[in-house]
């Protein structure tokens, strides 16, 4: 059973979510897919014992050979590669590893090199996986993807997904039994949860909704919810005892057993509705 | 000589675009003759526009190109092309291309950061 847990808007409370879902599911794996900022760590403290990088293949031009004819160039749809004066200057932080450069070469002057990207870092077990992308790479998909080849078939699975609603997020949920959408009664969250449920509509997976720092009175993210059938899964209320320990790197299942309790009923009710939808 | 101007639209009387890769159009000027070739940047809206708009400015065997600020991507390949660059103003590319030829505008030889005609660089 996979489970991924989106946002839309950042900030909402998808690792408090994500890391609780882990810690009250025994045996459960925990894979961080935010590979630009990965803080799913700093609450279930893993001990970090295998480092793999992460890397990417990238063209290199063999300038004895190239007779600067630029179909490479023409044919890069990200305009990785340029050329000038019968020259190819290589872009390499903007491609996209698809390799029609190669393949367009009429002289077979281009060949892949390889270039790290990030890496990915888990404990003993596999039970906990992050991944973390180099400062300054603009493409964190290849990261994602190696994260998402160690995704057990067995047990619970849960995926903390990076915030937005594009290419990253899809690979993040793409393949999952069920989503988690976390989301705060605030104008700014219910925009961004409209634009994660849609997505996620789309992707056809069956989802609910979990509100964080919920007030008794709010009237934001319950009727958006109520008319559309979505249901609301959890409400973790806006309280200063919950923000005191989230400050502390304390989740709310770890202070007591009764979050506990409840995170691990949410699993559960997730797993009944996504085998129903699969 | 032939003189690329990154523009918001298609004539002489166009105001130039600040950014480069981009800019909606390229006019390519003969600054003898003022006759002139509007491109439309088919590079403004997806990935590299720098490298693309670059590719393009070259390919038209301009040897200046004026425009308000070029990322590190487009430096590279026009410095590569031997295309100098001037910063030019927020004025037609008729104006533009005046002070050009009276040797007004200033030289560019270093770049903004990446992705800075996107709104990654704040204004001041």
């Amino acid at each position: 059973m996979k489970i991924a847990v989106l946002s839309g808007k950042g900030g909402t409370g998808k690792t408090t979510v994500s890391a609780s879902l882990a810690y009250s599911i025994e045996n459960s794996q925990y894979i961080d897919c935010d590979v630009e900022e990965p803080n799913g760590a700093i609450f279930l403290k893993p001990e970090l014992q295998k480092t793999y990088e992460v890397k990417v293949p990238v063209p290199e031009v063999d300038s004895s050979v190239c007779n600067g004819c630029g179909k490479c160039a023409k044919t890069c749809q990200f305009h990785a590669l340029a050329v000038i004066k019968d020259k190819v200057l290589v872009f390499s932080e903007i491609c996209h590893h698809c390799g029609a450069c190669l393949i367009a070469c009429p002289v077979g002057a281009i060949h892949e090199t390889e270039r790290t990207i990030g890496m990915i870092e888990t404990n003993e077990s596999g039970t906990f996986l992050h991944g973390r992308l180099n400062i300054g790479e603009p493409v964190g998909i290849p990261i994602i993807r190696e994260l998402k080849k160690r995704m057990r078939d067995e047990g619970l699975v849960i995926l903390d997904c990076p915030p937005g609603a594009s290419c990253s997020v899809m690979k993040s949920v793409h393949g999952c039994d069920y989503c988690i959408l976390v989301t705060e009664p605030t104008p700014f969250g219910l925009h961004d949860l409209k634009i994660a449920a849609e997505l996620i509509q789309k992707m056809g997976i069956p989802y609910g909704v979990i509100i964080n720092k919920a007030t008794p009175t709010e009237k934001i993210i319950h009727p958006f919810c109520a008319e559309n059938g979505i249901e609301v899964l959890l409400e973790i209320p806006f309280s200063r005892e919950i923000a005191e320990n989230y400050s502390k790197g304390i989740l709310p299942a770890e202070a007591t057993s009764d979050w506990k309790t409840k995170f691990g009923e949410v699993a559960r009710k997730c797993a009944i509705q996504g085998r129903e939808g699969g | 000589m032939k003189i690329a101007v990154s523009a918001s639209g298609k004539t002489l009387e166009s105001i130039m675009d600040q950014r480069f890769g981009r800019a909606a159009f390229f006019l390519i000027v003969d600054s003898e003759t003022m006759e002139f070739e509007a491109i439309d940047n088919q590079g403004a809206s997806s990935g590299g526009a720098g490298v693309a708009g670059a590719q393009i400015v070259s390919e038209h065997g301009t040897l200046a190109l004026i425009t308000g600020n070029v990322g590190p991507n487009a430096l590279e390949v026009l410095n590569a092309a031997g295309i100098s660059i001037c910063r030019g103003k927020a004025t037609s590319i008729r104006e533009n291309i005046e002070e050009y030829k009276r040797g007004t505008l200033e030289k560019i030889d270093t770049a903004v950061a990446s992705h800075f005609g996107m709104g990654a660089g704040s204004p001041k």
